[in-house]
């Protein structure tokens, strides 16, 4: 049965963007913030595994990994959420000239991240092909430093279209504001891992 | 402040919208061109349709189907007898690895994605999914990952170890050459593919539903789409790792897996069964969700207990979590440990119990018409129950230690997956083919389809619980003759025959029906959904309107008319977003259009994934390919000249 | 119905089964008593489940003949009753579960209970496909070594240790008890208590690569007068060669290839990697279950071990003809 067409609602004056979870693209962020959380869990949930199996943790003789690079890391991180607070704030208030001065500042914060991220690898004190101790913290962090890796990417990206055209369309803000939710999911989940790599192996021996 | 294209006057054009002003055949004319895909090979593999990406998904994988399906066949022949040599046990050994890994990573899961992107939009009133880019890719990322494993079938690379690969028999000590890392890649490729269609329907079924569709007056099978989506979400990502951990293991030197090295062979049970425990139900949940369906409609009344029905859904998807160990129980893990999952794994029935309950008080109190889709359920109903039946047996671990890793469990683990999903998935094609191809399937050759298939499964696969009983293995090439092997095995070689038949036919039946069938109009069925609202095959808008809803069975409840809403943009792919809780019109998004761009990065990703296979360089040279096309599909494209002025 | 002719059918051809060799039907151990127990309580619940269900359906579909006369429209009704009927179905469920796992529970507290006093142990050590088996004494120099062959005597408990040397296993003797996996780096355990005697048959049953088909195990139940005979006789070294045949054999084992993989007791031949062989006549089964033993077995496995069980890791030597039948008649002698 074909049938007719009775004309309800008029929805041509809503709005044709949102932010926050009115907006689809939020709903393919939040999905893939939540796996993965849930792969850093189980690799969370493999190193208490691993641990359980051990007398000593970092097993003897090994030391736990060296302080300073990943102290310095992790302040870095935390005190990045400043910036990028300003830039959620300015990306909901569609202020295009603080952008364009924001986000290539967290460009030059992600690259030093990286380089800090590079000399924590040399202080591990094991390499990940040691033993299973070795094996999941090289895990642990490779695992973080390809999100912080593909946050950058997805910043340098960002940084680049607020220079064209395409600065001025509201939905680039609203992409803008995603992404600075994702950065708070970086730097949220550094801190347990944080803690794993290099506080436990200290505190069981 | 007005958007303006660099140097060009803006020419503001009007912008056009639906409404009683632009309705009917003028509408539909504009809908068409701008909602449909340039033509030719290019925009063919261009496409963002989720019909056209279901179908896809819905043939490839009725195509892995088949091949694991040939497999099977040839091993039943080697164990027709005793003693046979039809295979030796290398090649028989593959065939096994490649059955169990095809059936389930190639054909069981993408076949219930396929169907779920194919219908879920045009189930909640929309005129795309989420994220339609997004779901091309994870077709492309599926098929490459389901040829690549079946070429290394092929160029004897192929997986060899069983469909779950054990540590540390799949290790870089025991596993040879590439094979398991060809299985461990191929799952990256699937499971990459299945968690993007995930996040795209939990999307599309949160923000697109017709205005009025609340959660509560969702189609069941829509439902049943929103569980396993997140069902896939929380578990996919174990089976993510520990591939990945194999694949370490394997390629450099890792030790996860190494008892030598603090690694333990166990992790990779508990992280591999921590997904493959839900694995099942992710597969069996959406064959519920064919199963209310269909019963609403062929008992002409709406599903009895909805609420029950839902809450069950919800319940067997959060319980699911909890019965991985019960694949462990020879592991010689602490028993007071094992009596929990017992009881979970026991608890797990209860709301499939009531689901049942539900399904056959609707017919019950319904009027039921016996055409081929319900005698599928039927089917369903008489052969999965005993599979569940054998699921509570082995539960109990005095019982599970004793047919474990037998052919007990081959048993119980067809009756679920055949009667449980294949069967609710044949009933399901069938009902939905009028509405995919403007076609009747045909009723008679369904008919003896449907007897076959039952027939001939129960013939293939009873047998195979007396065989497990009277102490044979699994995954054995043969058996020695004198233990009483025989007549079991016999049977089952004769059933696999005749089950191969039925699904000749209905595949038969499919094909021919597509020139030949009865032609079906919009409902042919006369049954209540949205999907039911528009012509079969649907046009590329899927509706010319946007739909409106005032109750769970919409098209029996309204008389002549179907309320819409209206003022959507013409001339520019627009969707309505509504409301998570309530479904009331919230904003106005743009749907992204055709682009060749998630076919290149697919190839960039998956020629990065099987070059990892031969080198872990291939992660780093690959990254630089996979970024550029990443950033080519989600560059904006320009706004045009009929942009309208910003609403703040 | 077809259904329940299956069932019925699937009882008789258990019953049948009672007579194997390899089931967990065959009532031959104290596990499997209280098995058959618990399996035919389950199998009865089940099947009043599952009848009632099918029951249910077979009404629902006869219904329809009443209901055809009923009005369009009426899309929404249900009966008054189901309602109840639904919460006694759950509370039918739940009741029927809750009292099979307690069923459960209660068995396996009953064979743990059991398990805590067993009289001797047994080591065996699983390898890509054979049982190395050690009876193990405080006496080290008394251990008894064989392969793929466990005798058992009746009545007593018996402790055995389960390792592996290379991939995950599973111990499995259905007459006697479940089964139980062999991982590589660490040790688990089973208990077996056997209650009749008569000869058993176990196999692997966790695929472990390309001959997982043929790694079974002989086991002999036997009574204790006849156990210690056998213990006895194993713990013996090797004979000695008689015949310039066997001497010839004994001479070809210990100074080639043979003695890299394997060991007799008493001679130089001390290889580790294979199978114990210092009285390999007197077992049942050659290559674990994969032939009978008898003397022309013996020299098709001696001359071409891959082609009886491809893939395995004793290679093919290519033995000349004399060679091959001083071999095989000293393996005979080996009883």
């Amino acid at each position: 049965m074909t049938r007719l067409p009775a004309f309800s609602e008029d929805v041509s004056n809503l709005p044709d963007h949102a932010f926050g979870y009115r907006s689809l693209t939020w709903w393919g962020v939040i999905g893939f913030m939540v796996i993965e959380g849930t792969g850093f869990g189980l690799v969370i949930a493999a190193y208490f595994y691993l641990m359980s199996l051990e007398q000593y943790w970092a097993p003897r003789p090994l030391d736990p990994p060296g302080l300073v690079a990943g102290t310095l890391f992790t302040i870095v991180i935390l005190l990045s959420e400043i910036p990028n607070t300003l830039v959620k704030r300015a990306a909901n208030a569609k202020d295009l000239p603080a952008l364009r001065r924001l986000l290539p500042l967290m460009v030059a914060i992600g690259v030093a991240l990286l380089v800090i991220r590079g000399f924590e690898f040399n202080a591990l004190h094991v390499l990940w092909y040691s033993n299973g101790y070795g094996s999941i913290i090289w895990a642990l962090l490779i695992l973080h430093t390809t999100h912080v890796g593909t946050d950058l990417a997805d910043t340098v990206v960002l940084a680049a279209l607020m220079r064209t055209a395409h600065g001025e369309t509201p939905r680039r803000f609203v992409d803008t504001d995603e992404n600075a939710l994702y950065w708070r999911f970086v730097w949220l989940a550094w801190i347990p891992i944080y803690i794993l790599i290099y506080w436990l192996p200290r505190m069981f021996r | 402040m007005t958007p303006r294209s660099k140097g060009r006057a803006t020419k503001r054009e009007p912008v056009l919208r639906d409404g009683p002003d632009l309705t009917g055949s003028d509408l539909e004319e504009r809908l068409e061109k701008t909602w449909s895909r340039p033509r030719g090979f290019i925009g063919w593999l261009a496409s963002v349709d989720h019909k056209e990406i279901g179908r896809r998904y819905i043939f490839t994988a009725l195509g892995f189907l088949a091949a694991a399906g040939l497999l099977a066949l040839h091993m039943r022949l080697q164990l027709m007898f005793p003693d046979n040599d039809i295979l030796g046990p290398s090649a028989f050994n593959e065939a096994f690895t490649m059955h169990g890994t095809t059936m389930m990573f190639l054909f069981a899961v993408p076949v219930m994605q396929g169907v779920q992107i194919y219908l879920t939009p045009i189930m909640v009133g929309t005129r795309a999914m989420a994220f339609p880019r997004l779901t091309a890719f994870s077709y492309y990322m599926y098929l490459f990952g389901g040829l690549f494993l079946w070429a290394g079938h092929f160029l004897h690379f192929g997986p060899d170890n069983g469909w779950f690969n054990y540590v540390p028999l799949s290790g870089p000590q025991y596993g040879v050459g590439k094979r398991s890392d060809a299985w461990a890649q191929t799952i990256t490729f699937t499971e990459v593919a299945a968690l993007a269609v995930a996040v795209t329907l939990v999307a599309t079924i949160f923000k697109q539903r017709a205005p009025g569709m609340t959660l509560a007056r969702m189609p069941i099978f829509v439902w049943s789409t929103l569980v396993t989506s997140l069902m896939v979400v929380f578990s996919m990502p174990a089976i993510a790792l520990v591939s990945g951990l194999l694949l370490s293991d394997r390629l450099v030197g890792t030790q996860f897996f190494n008892p030598v090295e603090h690694g333990d062979p166990l992790l990779y049970q508990h992280l591999f069964w921590f997904f493959g425990h839900p694995e099942v139900y992710i597969i069996f949940l959406p064959a519920t969700g064919f199963v209310s369906e269909i019963v609403a409609t062929f008992s002409r009344r709406t599903i009895f207990g909805y609420p029950i029905v839902v809450l069950s859904l919800v319940g067997t998807g959060i319980l699911a979590f909890g019965l991985w160990v019960h694949h462990m129980f020879a592991t010689g893990l602490p028993r007071v440990g094992y009596s929990f999952y017992t009881a979970a794994s026991m608890a797990v029935s209860i709301p499939t119990g009531l689901q049942i309950f539900c399904w056959i008080a609707t017919i019950w109190d319904g009027r039921p018409r016996l055409q081929v889709p319900m005698l599928y359920v039927i089917g369903f109903i008489v052969t999965f129950v005993i599979g569940g039946l054998s699921g509570i047996i082995i539960a109990a671990v005095p019982l599970d230690l004793q047919v474990h890793d037998t052919y007990f469990i081959v048993a119980h683990f067809h009756y679920v997956l055949i009667g449980g999903a294949v069967f609710p998935l044949l009933g399901a094609i069938t009902y939905w083919y009028p509405k995919l191809t403007g076609r009747m399937m045909s009723e008679r050759l369904g008919n003896i389809s449907f007897w076959t298939i039952f027939l001939g499964f129960q013939l293939a696969f009873f047998p195979m619980h007396i065989a497990g009983l009277m102490g044979m293995p699994r995954r054995v090439y043969t058996y020695p003759a004198g233990m009483g092997l025989e007549l079991p095995n016999m049977l089952s070689s004769i059933g696999s025959f005749v089950v191969a038949l039925a699904v000749l036919m209905f595949v038969v039946n499919m094909a021919a029906s597509f020139r030949r069938g009865e032609r079906a109009g919009p409902d042919p069925w006369d049954a209540a959904s949205l999907e039911w609202a528009t012509a079969s095959p649907p046009p590329w808008y899927n509706f010319a309107h946007i739909p409106a809803v005032e109750s769970r069975a919409p098209l029996w409840d309204l008389k002549d008319d179907l309320p819409v809403v209206h003022g959507l943009r013409v001339d520019d792919r627009e969707l309505l977003m509504t409301s998570v809780i309530s479904a009331s019109p919230d904003v106005r998004e743009p749907s992204a259009t055709p682009s060749i761009w998630p076919l290149i990065s697919a190839i960039a990703v998956a020629v990065t994934f099987i070059g990892s296979v031969f080198s872990p360089w291939a992660l780093v040279f690959g990254a630089a390919p996979v970024g550029i096309a990443l950033t080519a599909w989600f560059w904006p494209k320009l706004p045009g000249p009929f942009a309208e002025p910003q609403i703040t | 119905m077809t259904r329940r002719g299956l069932i019925v059918c699937s009882f008789l051809l258990c019953l049948a089964a009672c007579s194997g060799i390899q089931t967990p039907l065959g009532n031959s151990g104290a596990d499997d008593s209280s098995f058959i127990r618990l399996f035919v309580t389950f199998l009865v619940v089940c099947t009043v489940m599952y009848l009632l269900v099918v029951g249910a359906l077979a009404g629902a579909l006869a219904n329809r003949r009443r209901l055809l006369t009923v009005e369009e429209g009426t899309h929404h009704e249900s009966s008054p009753w189901i309602r109840r009927a639904l919460i006694g179905w759950a509370a039918l469920i739940v009741a029927g579960l809750v009292g099979l796992t307690i069923a459960s529970f209660f068995t396996d507290r009953a064979a743990a209970k059991r398990a805590m006093r067993p009289q001797f142990t047994v080591k065996i050590i699983a390898n890509q496909w054979w049982w190395d088996i050690i009876y193990t004494t405080p006496d080290v120099s008394q251990a008894v070594h064989t392969a793929n062959e466990l005798h058992l005597p009746v009545g007593v408990e018996a402790e055995v240790s389960l390792e592996s040397n290379d991939v995950i296993h599973s111990f499995w003797v259905p007459n006697l008890a479940g089964k139980q996996d062999l991982i590589p780096g660490r040790t688990t355990d089973i208990q077996l208590l056997p209650t009749k005697t008569g000869l058993y048959r176990g196999q692997c049953a966790e695929f472990c690569g390309i001959q997982h088909a043929n790694m079974a195990l002989a086991v002999q139940v036997e009574s204790r007068e006849a156990f210690l005979r056998w213990i006895a006789q194993q713990r013996r070294a090797a004979f000695a060669p008689t015949t310039p045949t066997e001497l010839a054999g004994y001479h070809y084992f210990t100074t080639h290839e043979c003695s890299s993989c394997h060991s007799i007791a008493g001679t130089p031949a001390n290889g580790q990697v294979g199978p114990d062989l210092t009285h390999v006549a007197s077992r049942r089964t050659i290559a674990a279950g994969a032939l009978p033993m008898s003397s022309g077995n013996l020299y098709g496995w001696v001359a071409d071990p891959q082609s009886q069980k491809p893939g395995n890791k004793m290679p093919t030597i290519g033995l000349a003809p004399n060679e091959l039948h001083a071999v095989v008649a000293y393996l005979q002698r080996l009883k």
